[in-house]
C-alpha cells in the first residue's frame, strides 16, 4: 500500500545495479543453502515490509526481501539482482530460516502432469491474452 | 475481478502455482524471440555459474583450465490468473548443458522445440532429449525470410516423428503465433495426460 516502499523496490530492479562483489563473497563462501531446495519457478514472497533489526543480514539479502514484497519467482529474483541462481539460493535459505520470506514450490509433476484444469485455465489464459 | 492483489499485504494470501513450459531448439532459431513474444515482460536472464562439482557431468575437454562456467537461459512470464503463472525458459543451446536441461526439465508440463528449415538437424538432440524424457513436445518450424517452404509432413517425416506430435509454422516474432504455438502444445500434453492416464488404468 506504502508508495514507498514499491519505489523501494524498483530502485532495486535497476538494470544497472550489477554485482560489485564475487558471488561467492556474497553468501561467505557458501555454495549450498542451509534450507531449501528453490526450483527456478518457487515462488517466493516476504513475509515483512522489511528485514527489521535482524543482523547478520547483507545488503544482498534486504535486496531480496525488498523485490518479494511482489511475488517473485527465484529465476527473477536472481536475473533483478543480476547473481548467479546458486547464489540466490543461498541467500534464500538464509531468508527462510529467519522466516523473512514464504516460498512455495512448484506442484512436484515428474511423476506426472497437473490437472487438466490447470491445462483449461492455461490454455484459456493464453487465448485471452 | 482485479482487487490490485499485487499490493496485497506480503504473504496474507496463498502463493500462486507456477508452471514451467521448455523453449528447445539450436542456436539462432528464435528461442528468445518467441519468449518474447509471449511474455508480459521483456525476456529476463537468469545465469547458472558451474564449479567443480558440475565437472563430472559437464564436458570441459578442451578448455581444461577453466574452472567456472557459466550457463544463461533467458526466460518470460505470462500471469494467467491470480493462481496460475506461466514461466518460458529458453534452454541453453549447447550440448554440454544437458544436466541444467535435466533441472529445466524437472517439472516442466512441456516443450516447443523451434525448427529451422535450413538447419534442421540442430533440432534432433531436443526431440531426442524430450522423446527419451516422455516430456510432451510440438516442433514449432519458424518461417524465416529466404527459407523453402516445406510441407508439415515432409517436415515430420525428415525429423523421424512420432504421428501424434504436432508439427506446426510460426513466426516467433508474431505473438498471435506464439500464442498458438503453447496454446498446441497444452492441447497436445492434455491429450497425452488422459492417453497415460488410460494406459495405467488398463
Amino acid at each position: 500500500m506504502t508508495g514507498g516502499r514499491e519505489s523501494a523496490a524498483d530502485e532495486w530492479v535497476d538494470d544497472h545495479a550489477g554485482p560489485v562483489v564475487r558471488p561467492y563473497a556474497v553468501t561467505g563462501g557458501r555454495a549450498r543453502p542451509v534450507t531449501g531446495t528453490f526450483d527456478l519457478i518457487s515462488l517466493v514472497t516476504a513475509t515483512r515490509a522489511d528485514t527489521g533489526a535482524e543482523s547478520g543480514l547483507g545488503p544482498e539479502h534486504l535486496a531480496i526481501v525488498a523485490l518479494c514484497q511482489r511475488i517473485q519467482s527465484v529465476a527473477e529474483i536472481a536475473a533483478h539482482l543480476d547473481l548467479p541462481v546458486g547464489t540466490v539460493r543461498v541467500l534464500l535459505g538464509d531468508l527462510v530460516a529467519r522466516s523473512l520470506v514464504e516460498v512455495r514450490e512448484p506442484r512436484a509433476t515428474s511423476a506426472g502432469l497437473p490437472d487438466e484444469s490447470v491445462f483449461e485455465a492455461v490454455i484459456n489464459g493464453l487465448r485471452a491474452l | 475481478m482485479d482487487y490490485g492483489r499485487s499490493e496485497r499485504p506480503a504473504g496474507a494470501a496463498p502463493l500462486p502455482t507456477a508452471i514451467k513450459i521448455l523453449v528447445a531448439g539450436g542456436f539462432g532459431v528464435g528461442k528468445t524471440t518467441l519468449v518474447g513474444a509471449v511474455s508480459e515482460t521483456r525476456p529476463l536472464r537468469t545465469e547458472e555459474v558451474l564449479t567443480e562439482t558440475g565437472v563430472g557431468i559437464d564436458d570441459l575437454s578442451g578448455v581444461e583450465g577453466k574452472s567456472t562456467t557459466t550457463v544463461a537461459m533467458d526466460f518470460g512470464r505470462i500471469t494467467i490468473s491470480d493462481d496460475l503463472v506461466v514461466y518460458l525458459f529458453g534452454t541453453p543451446g549447447q550440448d554440454r548443458f544437458w544436466f541444467v536441461w535435466d533441472e529445466l526439465a524437472l517439472g516442466a508440463i512441456g516443450a516447443v522445440v523451434l525448427a529451422d528449415t535450413r538447419r534442421l538437424a540442430d533440432c534432433f538432440p531436443s526431440i531426442d532429449y524430450f522423446e527419451g524424457r516422455g516430456t510432451p513436445f510440438v516442433v514449432a518450424v519458424n518461417c524465416f525470410e529466404g527459407a523453402r517452404n516445406y510441407r508439415l509432413d515432409e517436415v515430420q517425416a525428415a525429423l523421424d516423428l512420432d504421428p501424434g506430435v504436432p508439427v506446426v509454422l510460426c513466426d516467433a516474432r508474431e505473438r498471435e503465433s506464439a500464442k498458438e504455438v503453447l496454446v498446441t502444445l497444452l492441447e497436445h500434453a492434455m491429450k497425452l495426460r488422459e492417453a497415460r492416464r488410460r494406459a495405467a488404468e488398463d
